[in-house]
């Protein structure tokens, strides 16, 4: 029981990854991973929403007809996803200001749902909560792992802090690789870490 | 697994209402709870960014240009011991790289301007987001910039401004949203007291 608990946890970080492997809800994570601070903010968001909804509605999962099951998903999801703007919005207000875009599309992240109709649906509220929990640090770790190596090469820095390992113009800024921070060097990192971790995997 | 309640008609339709019931008081009761810190932080920002662009004060005198609407321009006059030491202007553009940009920019008595500060913007990560004070040092060049003299326009567009490095749209927008400032102060500058 403790022992397939604990797998049913881990295998969201590495086996199961939602970006990874499932490659669930990639809209937010090309598009907040501009720094690995966006990337845990956003990843840490979707988790709040991922555990809460799955508990949700495995608590409620005989009470909802089968014909109108995704609605009542999509009325608790976005729920929850309004929670937490509204708590970052009081509590964290410069990363809301980064990241306020895209919270509110947390909604519409395909994981949540996935999550909520694959799993939570047909198992009891100990092993979603486990669930969501697990897929939603797999999937902050991925997005923090993808804004860290996107911010060393494109900005020069990690979680803000400037590493110095980029030359210097004669304005004072450091020359870096700047299509890491844009959209595409978004798909270039996230293919190069979806084959290091299928070689993980493969091991 | 228990039983499924059926898909019936009135099933559906009082179990939905049941469950968005429940969804809309618990949004309510969260809006309410958190309406008062929102408004705070809200606040604190505010005014972080005048203290920023303006000298130390004791009292703020605000007033809009045109009173309302989304357009208008929102006017911090700032003074220590009933004398002004400047104004701290909240002004915007629509000419950003995506989408609008505010900015509040300080002006000392005679309209030269103090400091600038970025409110709120979505420029590029890595190049247009340099126009903020914590991402580069570009927006130091306003600073002590009289814009009678200096020309808020690129150089590209036979201004006095040096452009961010491949972010011309974005600094254009910076520009295009200092100048309105300026403008907005002085058409403003006849009715002072």
């Amino acid at each position: 029981m403790m022992n397939s608990q604990l797998k049913n946890f881990t295998k969201g970080l590495l086996l199961e990854n939602p970006v990874f492997v499932l490659l669930l809800g990639l809209c937010p994570t090309l598009g907040v991973t501009t720094s690995a601070l966006n990337g845990l903010g956003m990843g840490l968001a979707t988790t709040f929403v991922l555990v809460m909804s799955n508990l949700s509605v495995s608590l409620i999962k005989n009470f909802i007809p089968d014909k109108v099951r995704i609605p009542a998903f999509i009325v608790i999801i976005a729920s929850f996803v309004t929670i937490v703007d509204l708590l970052m919005q009081g509590y964290m207000q410069a990363l809301h200001g980064q990241l306020g875009l895209f919270i509110p599309l947390i909604v519409v992240n395909c994981l949540v749902l996935g999550r909520a109709e694959a799993y939570a649906s047909k198992n009891n509220v100990l092993s979603s909560v486990i669930d969501g929990l697990g897929m939603g640090l797999g999937f902050s770790l991925a997005l923090t792992v993808l804004g860290g190596v996107r911010e060393i090469l494109g900005s020069g820095a990690l979680f803000g802090i400037p590493l110095h390992i980029f030359p210097v113009d004669d304005k004072g800024n450091s020359i870096t690789m700047i299509v890491f921070v844009l959209a595409p060097g978004a798909f270039i990192v996230l293919g190069y870490l979806i084959a290091i971790s299928k070689k993980i995997n493969k091991q | 697994m228990g039983k499924k309640p059926e898909s019936t008609f009135v099933n559906m339709v009082l179990r939905l209402l049941v469950i968005v019931s429940v969804a809309g008081l618990a949004l309510g009761l969260v809006y309410t709870q958190t309406y008062d810190v929102i408004q705070a932080a809200k606040k604190a920002k505010l005014e972080a960014a005048i203290g920023e662009v303006v000298p130390a004060f004791d009292t703020l005198m605000t007033y809009s240009l045109p009173p309302v609407g989304k357009d208008s321009i929102t006017f911090y006059k700032a003074y220590k011991n009933d004398v002004l030491v400047g104004t701290a202007i909240d002004t915007y553009t629509a000419k950003g790289y995506s989408g609008r940009i505010k900015i509040m920019i300080g002006f000392d008595p005679q309209g030269v301007i103090i400091n600038t500060a970025v409110i709120e913007h979505k420029e590029t990560p890595g190049l247009g987001d340099k126009m903020d004070k914590s991402k580069g040092r570009w927006p130091e060049q306003f600073k002590g910039k009289d814009p009678k003299t200096f020309v808020l326009k690129v150089t590209k567009d036979k201004g006095d401004v040096d452009a961010i490095t491949a972010a011309t749209i974005s600094s254009r927008a910076f520009c295009d949203a200092a100048q309105r400032a300026y403008d907005a102060l002085i058409e403003e500058g006849g009715n002072d007291e």
